[in-house]
């Protein structure tokens, strides 16, 4: 990408252009089409300069429609092509809802495997970024309670460009969540290496010792930043990335708490019915008898997402982390974690 | 009904060419009288003014984003001056500038868009539904409505506004065909701008012209020059008593130009050069207007002077109101999201009160 700094340094949208630009140059089969994909190259400018290399055929302007979008996506899936197309903002991905619901997500199903749908459907989702209306919505929990699709968001510049690579290779139809808040961030990163596993794996960013916070997305630095302040206060937090939200890791976040004996999952997404609660639920299934204290939960309110001047009264907070912290019951019971007693 | 009635104009209506003077190419729509144009020029100013004001206030980070309606005046205020009082207008995110000139406060317009609240003026009082961003929706809500005040007894007409992109989604299609089949008394405005955001019209359509749309659903149609306020003008006074009269929609294209870029977070460099912009500053619709109306002796230098004046009086106002901080208080955030707080969401109205009182001692 043209606008890439120092050797090495990227910052996360540049890092999914690299992917989509790389997917494209190893497989032909690869389209890239949507609303300002071509000449302007995304509003986030997510496919910059692909239609200057790959040409119209390959990455092109549609009309405006998301749902012909995502339906001309799954007739080129059935003709063996590999559709990523781009919805402009979450709240506009909702005309192609029925697409996906209803054609993405269960043609592999219905033809008993006959049609499978290896598509990416990426989605610039969540706030943060002072966004007015119809701009900042968590969708997450719709697409992840839907089966047949497979649910990702990157946390970090690496992963941004190794599970969009994974998303398209990927013989199933993948709901690719990019947080906004995030498309800015600067890492030095070697693409040419991965140090996280594949995408279906969850990954720990930060060894703790007394609880774990759970995270996926734009949430995922402000648990690093929470386990950073709890330090200074010598609580010893693990940070779980959860990396891809279906299929979902249940091995390494229940490693995990098993050995915390505590845990919080913080989102962005409004709280009632969203993905913190299908995590707490296997939490508690599986880690019962180490689980200290009642898994907790940081979410947003179960509000509509609220306008630029209130967003920050509604998104989960350090401070909002660090309370939940507080409320894991460390000073109720007495301490088993070093008797041997915990699991 | 006969496939010529719905048929439009080979070539856009047109009163007033681009240089002000009259042309003769406007098939059977009457003149609009002359005290209309004057008070059309006089609320073009305005929203000039107001236009550029809103856009000068997103550089002093006042407003969180602005999607200028620089050129499309015509369009906006004529679909304003067509409409009865107890109309309504259903507009989209581009047409603030028909909201102020319709009598709106202009820091309710402004209040979306400033990032205070989603919509910050009274619907019903006004009869302007809230400003629409996701595309075409509230074409079908326009249809609804109007099917709503037949059933009420009155006469009142719907004029939904769209852009060209717009057109695309299958939404607008759905409100096509429900408001032919249901009569209902709606009008469909077209502002077709040139543009979706970088997407140039000839990507979106591959239609001889947008106004062929409403055919193929049996809704006549007509397609006019949008930066000609004359022309707009007739046209909607046409559609708007063909809609209130009982013989259903009515669709219109105003062929226009969108002058600045899609909002000012938009590199408009990316898609389109100058010299495209500078031609279509050729066919400014303020200007026009101008040099038509003094040219019949409608408007003097006083008028013009008083309606520059009054603009700037406006914009001023605009200015005070967005330059005042107004506290966006957190606890409101729990209002309205049903008729009666659910116990979960006081809940979390108290967890916020508490957080805040704690911050505050
Ligand atoms: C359903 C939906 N998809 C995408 C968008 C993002 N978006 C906002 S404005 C715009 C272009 C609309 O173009 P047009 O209808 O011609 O109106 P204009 O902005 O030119 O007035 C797009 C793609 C949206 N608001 N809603
Ligand atoms: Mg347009």
């Amino acid at each position: 990408m043209s606008t890439a700094t120092g050797p090495g340094e990227l910052s996360l949208a540049q890092a999914l252009n690299a992917a989509l630009r790389d997917a494209m140059g190893d497989d032909d089969r690869v389209l890239v089409f949507g609303e300002d994909v071509g000449a302007l190259g995304g509003v986030f400018r997510i496919t910059d300069g692909l239609t200057a290399k790959f040409g119209e055929e390959r990455c092109f302007d549609t009309p405006l429609a998301e749902a012909g979008i995502v339906g001309l996506a799954v007739g080129l899936a059935m003709g063996g092509l590999r559709p990523v197309v781009e919805m402009q903002f979450d709240a506009f991905a909702y005309p192609a809802f029925e697409q996906i619901a209803s054609h993405v997500a269960k043609l592999r199903n219905r033809t008993r495997g006959a049609l499978p749908m290896p598509m990416v459907i990426r989605v610039p989702f969540a706030g943060g970024i002072g966004g007015v209306e119809h701009h900042c919505d968590s969708s997450e929990a719709y697409y992840a309670h839907t089966p047949g699709l497979k649910v990702v968001t990157p946390a970090t510049v690496e992963d941004a460009y190794w599970l969009l690579r994974d998303a398209i290779a990927d013989p199933d139809p993948v709901v690719f969540l990019e947080p906004k808040r995030l498309y800015w961030s600067r890492e030095r990163v070697d693409l040419t290496t991965r140090s996280a596993g594949p995408m279906g794996r969850a990954a720990v960013r930060r060894a703790g010792t007394d609880a774990t916070l759970a995270a996926y997305g734009p949430t995922v630095p402000l648990a690093l930043q929470a386990a950073e302040a709890a330090a200074a206060d010598g609580i010893s937090l693990e940070v779980v990335d959860l990396r891809t939200i279906v299929p979902f890791d249940d091995e390494t976040l229940m490693r995990s708490v098993r050995r915390t004996g505590r845990c919080v999952v913080v989102q962005e997404a409004q709280g009632f019915a969203g993905v913190a609660a299908e995590i707490a639920a296997r939490v508690q299934e599986r880690c019962f008898h180490s689980l200290a204290a009642p898994v907790l939960r940081v979410t947003g309110f179960d509000i509509p997402y609220p306008p630029p001047k209130l967003e920050h009264a509604h998104l989960p907070t350090v401070d909002r982390i660090l309370d939940a912290v507080d409320r894991l019951q460390f000073d109720d019971e007495p301490d088993l974690r070093h008797t041997g007693m915990a699991a | 009904m006969r496939l010529e009635d719905l048929l439009p104009s080979p070539e856009p209506v047109r009163f007033v060419a681009a240089d002000g003077t009259g042309t003769a190419s406007h098939g059977a729509c009457p003149r609009p009288a002359d005290d209309r144009l004057v008070e059309g020029y006089r609320r073009m100013v305005l929203g000039r003014r107001f236009d550029t004001q809103a856009t000068a206030l997103t550089r002093q980070g006042r407003l969180a984003v602005y999607p200028s309606s620089r050129g499309q005046e015509a369009c906006q205020i004529g679909a304003v001056l067509a409409l009865r009082d107890d109309d309504w207008l259903f507009p989209t995110y581009r047409d603030s500038v028909a909201l102020v000139a319709r009598g709106l406060d202009p820091a309710e317009v402004l209040t979306l868009l400033r990032g205070d609240w989603h919509c910050g003026y009274d619907p019903v009082a006004t009869r302007v539904a809230p400003q629409c961003t996701p595309l075409a929706t509230q074409t079908i809500h326009a249809v609804g409505l109007a099917e709503a005040l037949r059933r009420n007894g009155t006469d009142g007409v719907v004029l939904a506004l769209i852009g060209d992109g717009g057109t695309s989604e299958g939404d607008f299609h759905e409100a096509l065909n429900f408001a032919a089949v249901r009569r209902a008394p709606v009008v469909f405005l077209i502002q077709n701008n040139g543009y979706a955001i970088s997407v140039p019209l000839a990507r979106q359509s591959a239609a001889p012209a947008l106004a062929y749309k409403g055919i193929g659903y049996g809704i006549g149609s007509e397609q006019v020059d949008g930066n000609d306020l004359v022309a707009v003008l007739a046209v909607l006074d046409a559609a708007v008593a063909h809609a209130r009269s009982g013989h259903g929609p009515y669709l219109v294209e105003a062929h226009t130009y969108r002058m600045e870029a899609h909002t000012n977070a938009d590199d408009a460099t990316r898609y389109r050069d100058d010299d495209e912009v500078t031609r279509w500053a050729a066919a400014d619709p303020l200007a026009r207007l101008r040099t038509y109306l003094s040219d019949r002796g409608l408007i003097d230098d006083e008028a013009v002077r008083t309606a520059e004046a009054g603009a700037e009086a406006f914009a001023a106002r605009v200015r005070t109101a967005l330059n005042a901080d107004v506290p966006a208080d957190p606890r409101t955030l729990f209002d309205h999201v049903y008729a009666e707080p659910t116990a979960q969401l006081e809940e979390q109205r108290a967890q916020l009160v508490a957080e805040l009182d704690a911050r505050e001692a």
